[in-house]
């Protein structure tokens, strides 16, 4: 137990003393990423809040470094735990220094005033999230992306051991979404801060999380490893997604395949039918792909959108079963797509294939 | 990096060059009106002439008396009071989240006319006479209930702009409610009430001034301790508990202190509009900073300043005829709110 910096027994939260999740229990070590995923509305926010106290808990314990979570006063808390919210702030008349200087609350004297040492502790966190330069201008004049890091400068300025994000990455462009998480991993593997954030960007969930809360309205489907959390089903049942499809191994999200009877083939391998999937996919158009081999990288595509891959065993060369059954499919299509696959010993009888197309009417190459 | 630094530190000593030179600038002022305020007057007073009677305490001329008599007091409460009624004006609009929000909108002064009305008409009946402590007391009390109300709100209404909305309210129930008295009040009993619900500096003692100079002293100085938490607050109330604030505790003095410190004003100088909205807004455009630990000895200068001038205004300006004081801070204090709302709206 003593190892886990964070730990949760049996958190119920809620609003308005209603409970909403039930029994969280999870554990937390030093440094580690957690990140909270999940539908809208399924009550990651109200986790958060409820873990940075602004939601009373409504049963079980939270333990921060050891210590009971409501026997520490606010004061004690601040000094471990900092914040970055999602509720907008419209300072007036702050720079973006001033904003992050308030982050030095706890240590300063009655009346607030920053001593050399917390002058010092705010250039080094505004350094940290690369926003030097954005000292002297108005809070309100800057752009959503800056005002992230600022806000995260923030609580670095607060020296906390625990960092509390809710939708860090929300109105950002993929560039300050890479940003500001890259900031956060240097953070917590060079520092040792914990981070616990929310994301709705699954696939970025993860590559920077140590660890998976999944949340689904009344309960948490599942709390592990990105690798044990991230499988398709269980990310499926997660967002209820029965149109369109995940791909756990590229983290890609799929629009469902197209419906009705596939009167096209497609004749790929190595990647070449990647783009003819997605051009048919745009067009509606039902296809059948192959042949390929399972370790393809056009199968793992084709498997989520053709509505037949005609497939060989990995590293076997295509063998003269899997020829008759691309035929047979071939016969029944108007038209033959042929991406140009890279062809080798081991799917020689692609070529066949593709010599046997030739002669058809609607063959045409990519 | 290190060539930023140094342009961190000339835009602190900029700051800080700007903060001092708005500071001499209202001290400047309020020493000019200070002594124009004893100048001007149906008795013009000297330069000279001022300066003698008040070193001397000299108190046997007929100017003598008029200026410790009646101008001095007069003056020292309209630099007391018009502070006060600003750093209420601050601290509300800081527990509101709002710029609009001050004693007068909120009620707490119609609050206090209702007491004053109930009070006037009881005590006349009875007693046959009103003293004016008792309409302090009244004024007091009636500004506490408003606050009260608000409070009890503010439970159920987590929202600030709906509280805003409700204190409006409480304002509206308490006009009614004087209007109802009034109607049904005889002519002679009301007669003062009128008088007291415009606002105005005059006749006042020496006793008054003293007890409001107590009280507003010792809420400013609570005030200005308070200036750290103050500040966190205005970056939301989610995050002033992140950094340590106690937030119930916290919300619980702020609006106490501004009651205390609007209650005292419109106790001793009736209802008066505007000044607790425009002041607060004009000190932070002129300092270009909210930082409360700045702003709130500015404001309640300015405060001081702004009152003090406008009561000039209200003696002098059609004399022998004395113009209400809220008439004055409205004509000058309503523009500014309006300037105020479409550089917000620009701003945005």
């Amino acid at each position: 137990m003593a190892e886990y910096y964070f730990h949760t027994q049996q958190m119920a939260v809620g609003y308005d003393g209603k409970p909403l999740i039930t029994d969280i229990s999870v554990e937390i070590e030093r440094g580690e990423i957690v990140t909270l995923i999940g539908p809208n509305g399924s009550g990651k926010s109200t986790i958060l809040k409820s873990i940075t106290r602004q939601l009373k808990l409504l049963g079980g314990s939270v333990y921060v470094a050891g210590e009971e979570l409501r026997r520490l006063s606010y004061r004690a808390l601040s000094t471990r735990m900092a914040v970055v919210l999602t509720e907008r702030m419209k300072p007036e008349l702050m720079t973006c220094r001033d904003i992050v200087a308030t982050g030095r609350y706890p240590y300063t004297g009655r009346l607030g005033i920053l001593s050399p040492e917390d002058e010092a502790q705010v250039d080094a966190a505004m350094r940290t999230v690369h926003a030097l330069d954005l000292g002297d201008r108005d809070f309100n004049a800057i752009s959503d992306g800056q005002r992230q890091r600022i806000l995260l400068a923030r609580a670095l300025c607060q020296q906390p051991e625990i960092i509390i994000l809710d939708e860090p990455t929300s109105f950002l462009d993929i560039r300050h979404k890479l940003q500001l998480l890259d900031i956060l991993r240097t953070m917590a593997k060079q520092r040792g801060i914990t981070a616990i954030l929310s994301l709705h960007e699954i696939d970025l969930a993860q590559k920077i999380s140590d660890k998976i809360l999944c949340v689904k309205g009344d309960h948490v489907a599942s709390f592990g490893t990105p690798e044990a959390v991230f499988r398709e089903e269980n990310i499926r049942a997660l967002y209820d997604i029965d149109r369109g499809s995940y791909d756990p191994m590229f983290d890609s999200i799929e629009l469902p395949r197209p419906e009705g009877e596939a009167r096209t083939f497609v004749i790929c391998g190595g990647g070449s039918g990647i783009p003819v999937f997605r051009a048919l996919q745009k067009a509606n158009t039902p296809f059948v792909a192959g042949i390929l081999h399972e370790s393809d990288v056009d199968h793992r595509l084709a498997r989520l959108l053709a509505a037949e891959v005609v497939s060989e065993r990995p590293f076997e060369p295509v063998s003269e079963a899997a020829l008759g059954r691309a035929l047979a499919w071939m016969e029944r299509c108007d038209a033959v797509i042929n991406a140009g696959p890279p062809l080798g010993a081991m799917n020689a009888r692609v070529g066949e294939l593709i010599e046997r197309a030739r002669g058809r009417e609607g063959y045409r190459e990519w | 990096m290190a060539d930023r630094t140094p342009v961190f530190f000339s835009e602190r000593f900029r700051r800080r060059g700007r903060c001092q030179l708005v500071f001499a600038l209202l001290i400047a002022a309020l020493f000019v009106i200070t002594v124009l305020n004893i100048n001007i007057g149906s008795v013009p007073i000297p330069m000279g002439e001022i300066l003698r009677i008040l070193l001397h305490r000299a108190t046997d001329t007929t100017q003598g008396s008029i200026i410790w008599k009646i101008r001095l007091p007069r003056i020292l409460m309209a630099a007391i009071l018009g502070g006060a009624l600003s750093l209420a004006g601050f601290l509300l609009q800081n527990f509101f989240g709002n710029p609009i929000a001050g004693p007068f909108v909120l009620g707490i002064s119609s609050g206090a006319k209702m007491v004053v009305a109930l009070t006037m008409i009881l005590l006349l009946k009875r007693m046959g006479a009103v003293s004016s402590w008792a309409l302090v007391a009244a004024a007091f009390a009636g500004s506490l209930l408003s606050v009260g109300f608000i409070l009890l709100l503010s439970r159920k209404l987590r929202h600030m702009a709906v509280l805003l909305v409700g204190g409006i309210m409480i304002g509206y129930i308490c006009s009614a409610v004087t209007d109802f008295i009034v109607t049904f009040a005889e002519e002679s009993d009301i007669v003062n009430l009128h008088g007291w619900s415009l606002g105005s500096f005059s006749g006042m003692s020496w006793d008054s001034v003293a007890m409001a100079a107590v009280v507003v002293g010792i809420t400013g100085a609570a005030v200005f301790l308070m200036s750290k938490p103050i500040g966190a607050y205005q970056l939301g109330e989610a995050y002033a508990q992140s950094m340590g604030v106690n937030i119930r505790a916290f919300r619980t003095a702020l609006i106490l202190l501004s009651s205390i410190l609007s209650a005292t004003v419109t106790a001793f100088a009736g209802p008066i509009s505007f000044v607790g909205i425009a002041v607060p807004h004009l000190v932070k455009r002129a300092l270009n900073t909210s930082k409360p630990l700045i702003v709130i000895p500015a404001t309640f200068l300015g405060g001081a300043v702004f009152c003090m001038a406008c009561d000039l205004v209200a003696r002098t300006a059609f004399a022998p005829t004395e113009l209400n004081i809220s008439t004055v801070t409205s004509v000058v204090g309503a523009p500014v709110v309006i300037a105020m709302m479409i550089r917000r709206q620009q701003g945005r």
